[in-house]
């Protein structure tokens, strides 16, 4: 019987250390940069096998009418408390213009009519918010591709930023922005959208305009965009993660799953 | 009983009367390390899914979310100056304050999908869930991976889990004996009842896959490059739904497997797992195949 009572003794030991060294290592364990730094690194593999399968083309799966979503739940800002915006607002955003800038050859500034006289697509795509829900709208918009060659990119640039004018966080004085590869960029579902479901975008969901990038998740999808800026790296912006909520709370910046 | 295989007493009065208790290797070093890798990944998946599942604690049909009409809702309603958790299935509900809706965090009660001990023990946030999840992700499906190269070329699992035709009409039997918690002794002890057989490849080729299956549809660059996954499963948010479902299969499965291994004998089956090795009495006649 000795050899079971070993076990018994060294099964028993071994079980009251492991719960207990668990619950303490957790938060160490959380806390600790190589362990982060461990667990983050899913999100490259993560991106590049998702890269390897997609190819540039290939579109986000489009929607009937009948299944665009009665109710399309706003999230995040749903308003911009700032003078300067509700007097574009009030005008219709009439006198709006988006600058689209930063490593291009001709920098823009385009209204919503110049918008609407470029290349503009519809869709009706499905929205998927990282909370786990999915809603069904249909978007108009001006492609963002043709927009970025009329601009000519230079060589250098990797990314394109997206600066908007929701305060998301006003204890930090920041407005939310967010940034996309240029294959996104190029995609033919990229659009900036100012018109949802035959409507104009109505504020809730970013008048005047948005970002669809059809192939990640709602925090991607730039709300009340004012400004675009094709850069060479993320690092100089605020956390230099690419995003607000990607500086912010830790969402990955590629958000196709 | 001992630990150590001895040779039958020669001094025994009838060899074919005698039994030997002997210890025998029958858990492959494969085995053995796919297992408690994919215990690992599945306990950080359960409770980092649970906290992913908190952002929004609620399960619809279909491509997108019909809000007003749930399958399944986690809710917490001001009564008077407390909270009250409500659980929504289907068109009943229940108060299921304290473990689903509302539970308490450091004493308070507060708006929560599933306690915070069914979550990650810190960094209780959606994007740290996220993060775990994936990660997980990623080494549970290497894992399963190689362990499913491994059991079909190396016969595991035509030789050791597929049932043949015999045990299959044994399986009235084995229930029964299931229910009075009779187990295999002796050679029988060596292999896989037809139960157990059926449950471990219900779990590996049906719970398993369609876990990772209905993962891949709730990505959007999944959905892009396979918009079939999609199609097989009703839409995005029946996908989130089967995953949720599946997990909790699992933890059903869990339960039994881990009741099964106290009823058979929790120390040699603790040993089998660890070491391989697992103690059986035979007959006095040594077992062809069966190392003592």
């Amino acid at each position: 019987m000795s050899g079971f009572s070993i076990n018994r003794r060294w099964f028993g030991r071994a079980l009251a250390g492991a719960g207990a060294a668990a619950l303490s290592a957790c938060d160490r364990l959380n806390q600790s940069k190589p362990v982060k730094r461990v667990v983050y690194s899913a999100e490259g593999l993560t991106r590049r096998v998702q890269r390897l399968i997609l190819s540039p083309g290939q579109l986000a799966p489009e929607y009937q009418p009948s299944d665009i979503s009665p109710l399309f739940r706003p999230n995040g800002s749903i308003g911009v408390d700032d003078d300067g915006y509700r007097a574009l607002a009030a005008g219709g955003f009439e006198d709006f213009k988006l600058e689209v800038g930063g490593l291009v050859e001709r920098p823009l500034s385009l209204s919503l009519a110049d918008l609407r006289a470029r290349q503009t697509r519809t869709q009706i795509t499905r929205h998927d918010c990282v909370e786990g829900w999915s809603c069904i709208a249909k978007w108009k918009g001006a492609l963002l591709g043709p927009l970025l060659q009329e601009a000519g990119l230079k060589p250098a640039a990797k990314f394109i930023v997206f600066y908007c004018a929701d305060l998301i966080d006003p204890a930090v004085g920041a407005q939310y922005y967010e940034s996309i590869g240029l294959s996104d960029a190029f995609h033919p579902q990229t659009l900036l959208a100012y018109e949802m479901n035959d409507q104009p975008l109505p504020t809730a969901h970013g008048a005047p305009l948005r970002l669809r990038v059809e192939r990640q998740l709602g925090y991607k999808q730039a709300k009340y965009v004012m400004r675009i800026a094709a850069v060479e790296s993320l690092a100089p912006i605020r956390g230099g993660k690419g995003g607000y909520w990607e500086d912010s709370t830790g969402y990955e910046w590629y958000a196709g799953i | 009983m001992s630990d150590i295989a001895l040779d039958p007493d020669p001094a025994a009065p009838s060899p074919a009367a005698v039994s030997r208790t002997v210890v025998v290797y029958r858990t492959k070093l494969m085995v053995r390390i796919w297992h408690w890798i994919n215990a690992l990944s599945l306990l950080f998946m359960l409770l980092s899914g649970l906290q992913i599942f908190n952002a929004h604690p609620a399960l619809y049909w279909g491509q997108a979310a019909n809000f007003d009409h749930p399958i399944l809702a986690m809710r917490a309603y001001h009564v008077g100056d407390t909270l009250r958790g409500v659980t929504f299935v289907g068109k009943s509900h229940f108060t299921t304050t304290g473990l689903f809706g509302v539970s308490k965090v450091a004493g308070h009660l507060v708006h929560r999908g599933f306690p915070s001990w069914l979550t990650l023990p810190t960094g209780q946030d959606l994007a740290s869930g996220r993060r775990w999840h994936f990660f997980f992700a990623w080494i549970f499906a290497i894992n399963g991976a190689v362990y499913f190269a491994y059991i079909v070329i190396g016969r595991h699992l035509r030789g050791d889990l597929w049932p043949t035709v015999a045990e299959l009409k044994g399986v009235p039997q084995s229930i029964w004996d299931h229910l009075r918690f009779k187990h295999p002794e002796g050679e029988a002890a060596l292999k896989f009842n037809v139960l157990q057989k059926l449950a471990y490849l219900a779990v590996l080729l049906i719970i398993l896959p369609l876990m990772i299956l209905t993962g891949m549809t709730m990505s959007p660059g999944m959905d892009a490059a396979f918009p079939g996954l999609l199609w097989a499963f009703g839409g995005r948010q029946s996908a989130r739904t089967v995953h949720f479902l599946c997990a909790w299969s699992i933890v059903g499965f869990f339960l039994i497997h881990i009741f099964e291994v106290f009823a058979a004998g929790f120390f040699n089956e603790m040993r089998s797992i660890l070491t391989g090795r697992f103690k059986v009495t035979l007959p006095a006649a040594p077992v062809e195949g069966a190392p003592s």
